[in-house]
């Protein structure tokens, strides 16, 4: 992807529990990084600032805006994207509450919401409505009105 | 002739909630959006854009970015090809391919800031973008109009100097002024003199963007024998090959859009931008060619809707009865015509019966992006207008506004604006629904000290479209259907398609394979926008599976050597002579194979009518007196919606449309500096709703049946973003006792207004 006179950088990460040696251009984020490296399309490109929450990833326990952390800064860490979250006995509560609770219209905000939801019932099972809803502020969303996503929250929850 | 149908209530599907078929990929991230596209030997593009909002070029030098490592090709103006002066129809808003063109690649003048310039083809993103920086242009910057007002004074900058306005009839040249306007009813004047009461107000509104989360993107593919292949998020595939094929100069036939999964549109999706320029970057660079937006110019140079001034009129007689109405609608187009004041006109009266009415609108040009549709174009803004002065008039005379809109309300039969008289509608049981709401008859409670809460309600409408829709069915062996069509699914369609052929064939709706494909695979259907998927892509479902009934008859006729007209069809069961012989739809489908081959049928709609749609917004807001900030407390949408299909998704329609009508109402707009540059182009600035912004949104789906549809779906989609506006300025009046006549109606405003007061 990238040109071939760029000095590039080597990384070792685990991406979805999953071990990558990776030969990358320092200036690269995370975001193309598993994008354009690894091909994991699941994480979104919103905005490329920071703002729209699409690109969402969990960075050791973290949840971060891929698009503004460097590929090069996740060597020896542990990523977790949208494409890790089902297992071979099926989907995660949150995935299955999403598509029960029709929380999704078009569908790109998705992956975001349900890794920064993912990273607030890891550690707080039980949340509030406000609680969710202060937590998940930093994904936009432009087709529910959040309704029915907040809804797939608390069904997740226990 | 239109076909009518009478309203069921016994169906199997319809009014059920399935699990979307395209759900599964979509949460755990395998669907394939636009940007998700892989090819061999895939290359990126990246534009070189104008910083400023009016200037002529005197010169573009290329020569350096050209000479970087890793660029394969450079485009300007001199390799767009020229295209024809004319109009065509889109289904919502209509192109002009020359102006398209020169909207995407500048010829000797920029006319909106961020407008591009040149494009570059490199071998990454990253290239792409540094060989963009080294497009050197020269400018010879030109004053700038960025509203309604400077752009029709007398020696106003002209913006497109090639423009004939079109003046009530009347050409009209060396001017900003697009199209005039005018729907005249009754005797509009004497009627005004003669009313009892009489009340005026004038409404200034800023641009806003339809703030989907994806980025424009398009991939190109110019092959050898000049067929050219795109990949993009688009909301009609089709609508877009007229576009491309219109920008490039080709045939119809040589352009196929693959439409893949979109993030959002809401009518800004429907306007190409992209894809020309990486068809041509692609054939100049002989590879394929991606392209994705940045954010700042998705706010700088594509599809917002225009905000300008309306003045309304109206005339009130003491029976609490509208007499007459005179309304006046500027509307800002952007930098090339705009063409949304013809269904602004269609909707300012619309939820009221009125005897003697008239409407002046005009389009005009403005060194801003032009504008693309936005979830009912013009709509909300004159019901901004309209609802704010129907609730003003109401405080004055001290009368119920909910009695006076049921008073007045539009029916069946009742004259629109444009002349237009309503069929069947449902707005007389919205507001009986409103009426009768828990909402409605619950008390506003105490907010917290220095708090003040307001209740706000606000009617809306929206007349829903129809137009082209085509479908196919195949049989598969095992007693499942294979559906292809050409709506591209934004917001759960696949589903309601799905339910309309599972409804007719008796079968579940996952035993329904529906799937969205490119145009060399299906026949022409236009745009995913005007609320029509569901009504015309549905009616056109509903006529395959039909039609496939007829031929499995043909078929079971063969089986049993009888008559087609001999077999009847219930509940996926097909029978002969009082259930002596009978066969389910999954056992014929096995045997298919020896009775004749594959089974397969189509659906091809044209519906010049849809189902006229209503709805009212109930809203609860409070304001900290001390800073302005307002907290949405508590939302009610109400809204006839027909027959809902998938009651969850339109539930999510009325949400959706509520919340963006919110932040329309309370924060959102293009904050323009004089230079024509806007101030706020990212999400951070421009500051959209988030989940901490709101409260639950309640709905009630009103279903009146509508005749024209075979399980009486309306379009649903746009209603819902017309009455937040008005209901939030009404409760701000209600809790503040100050009309605000401006949005957005934020903090700012709130508290200038309260000082003033």
């Amino acid at each position: 992807m990238s040109s071939s006179k760029i000095n590039k950088v080597q990384i070792s990460t685990k991406i979805n529990g999953q071990e990558y040696d990776l030969l990358i251009p320092p200036y690269m984020s995370l975001l193309d990084t598993l994008r354009e490296i690894v091909g994991l399309t699941g994480t979104k490109e919103g905005c490329l600032d920071g703002n729209c929450g699409a690109c969402t990833v969990n960075v050791d326990g973290r949840i971060v805006d891929s698009c503004l952390v460097l590929g090069p800064e996740v060597n020896g860490k542990d990523v977790n994207t949208v494409e890790g979250m089902a297992t071979p006995e099926g989907l995660h509560p949150l995935q299955k509450a999403f598509l029960e609770e029709a929380a999704l219209q078009c569908g790109i905000c998705t992956p975001g919401f349900l890794v920064s939801a993912k990273g607030l019932l890891d550690n707080e099972p039980s949340p509030s409505e406000d609680r969710i809803r202060h937590w998940l502020a930093g994904n936009l969303c432009r087709c529910t009105g959040y309704d029915k996503i907040i809804k797939a929250v608390q069904k997740a929850s226990k | 002739m239109v076909a009518t149908f009478e309203p069921k209530k016994d169906y199997k599907v319809v009014g059920t909630r399935p699990i979307r078929h395209d759900g599964y990929d979509k949460v755990t991230g395998k669907a394939i959006y636009g940007a998700d596209i892989k090819l061999p030997g895939l290359i990126w593009g990246s534009v070189a854009r104008s910083p400023h909002a009016h200037a002529k070029i005197i010169s573009i030098d290329t020569t350096e970015a050209k000479k970087m490592d890793g660029v394969l090709a450079v485009i300007t103006h001199e390799d767009m090809p020229k295209a024809e002066n004319k109009m065509v129809d889109l289904g919502e808003g209509s192109v002009n391919f020359k102006w398209a063109s020169e909207k995407l690649m500048a010829n000797n003048k920029v006319i909106y800031k961020g407008q591009p310039v040149a494009a570059i083809a490199a071998i990454d993103r990253h290239v792409a973008e540094e060989a963009a920086r080294k497009i050197f242009v020269e400018y010879e910057v030109l004053d700038s109009v960025t509203n309604v007002v400077d752009a029709m004074k007398e020696n106003a900058p002209i913006i497109l100097e090639d423009l004939i306005g079109d003046d009530l009839g009347e050409k009209i040249h060396n001017t900003n002024m697009s199209e005039h306007i005018r729907h005249d009813f009754g005797d509009v004047e004497k009627s005004m003199e003669d009313s009892d009461h009489i009340f005026e107000g004038e409404f200034n509104m800023e641009m806003v963007h339809q703030g989907y989360i994806e980025p424009h993107n398009a991939t190109a593919a110019w092959n050898e024998d000049d067929q050219i292949k795109i990949w993009t998020s688009t909301q009609g595939a089709f609508p877009a090959r007229t576009q491309i094929a219109g920008i490039l100069q080709v045939n119809v036939s040589q352009v196929k859009v693959t439409p893949l999964e979109i993030g959002g549109g809401f009518g800004g999706k429907i306007p190409v931008y992209f894809e020309p320029i990486a068809a041509i970057l692609s054939k100049k660079s002989g590879r394929p060619v991606k392209m994705v937006m940045e954010r700042t110019a998705i706010f700088e140079t594509t599809g917002p809707t225009p905000g300008g001034k309306i003045k309304i009129k109206l005339g009130v007689n003491n029976d609490m009865k509208i007499n007459s109405a005179i309304s006046e609608i500027w509307f800002e187009a952007g930098a090339n015509p705009g063409g949304m004041i013809g269904p602004a006109a269609m909707c300012i009266y619309a939820p009221y019966n009125i005897p003697n009415m008239r409407i002046d609108a005009w389009d005009i040009l403005v060194n801003k992006p032009k504008i693309a549709a936005y979830r009912a174009p013009g709509s909300p803004q004159v019901a901004f207008a309209m609802e704010s002065l129907v609730d003003e008039l109401c405080q004055e005379l001290s009368w119920d506004s909910l009695e006076f809109r049921i008073k007045n309300a539009s029916k069946s039969g009742t004259r629109r604006g444009d002349g237009v008289r309503f069929s069947k509608i449902g707005l007389e049981e919205v507001l009986s629904a409103a009426k009768a709401s828990d909402h409605w008859n619950s008390p506003l409670g105490t907010p917290s000290p220095g708090i003040k809460r307001g209740r706000g309600i606000a009617s809306g409408y929206w007349f829903n479209i129809g137009l082209k829709s085509a479908a196919n069915l195949a049989v598969n062996s095992d007693g499942s259907v294979i559906l292809t069509e050409g709506s591209t699914d934004i917001g759960g369609s696949r589903a309601s398609m799905a339910m309309h052929v599972a409804e007719v064939l008796g079968i579940d709706a996952h035993d329904v394979k529906p799937n969205i494909v490119d145009t060399d695979s299906i026949g022409f259907t236009d745009v995913t926008g005007g609320s029509r998927t569901t009504y015309a892509t549905g009616y056109a479902c509903w006529e395959a599976a039909n039609n496939l009934v007829i031929e499995l008859k043909k078929r079971v006729s063969i089986l049993w050597d009888v008559t087609p007209e001999e077999i009847s069809f219930i509940d996926g069961v097909f029978s002969y002579n009082n259930e002596e012989k009978i066969i389910s739809f999954k056992d014929l489908s096995s045997k298919l194979g020896d009775l004749g081959g594959p089974a397969t049928s189509t659906g091809s709609v044209d519906l010049s009518s849809a189902g006229d749609g209503f709805g009212m917004h109930i809203v609860d807001l409070d304001i900290d007196v001390e800073t302005g900030k307002t907290d949405v407390v508590r939302y009610t949408a109400i809204q006839d919606v027909g027959t809902a299909i998938h009651p969850s998704y339109v539930e999510g329609q009325l949400q959706g449309g509520a919340v963006q009508g919110i932040g329309w109402a309370l924060n959102e707009e293009y904050y323009m500096l004089d230079n024509g540059s806007m101030a706020n182009s990212s999400f951070l600035d421009y500051r959209m709703p988030t989940s901490l912004d709101l409260p639950k949104i309640d709905t009630i789906l009103v279903e009146v049946p509508n005749p024209l549809h075979p399980y009486g779906v309306r379009g649903v989609g746009e209603v819902p973003i017309c009455p937040p506006i008005p209901a939030i300025a009404n409760a701000i009046k209600n809790a503040i006792g100050v009309r605000l006549y401006d949005t957005p109606m934020n903090a700012g405003r709130i508290i200038k207004n309260i000082s003033i007061k």
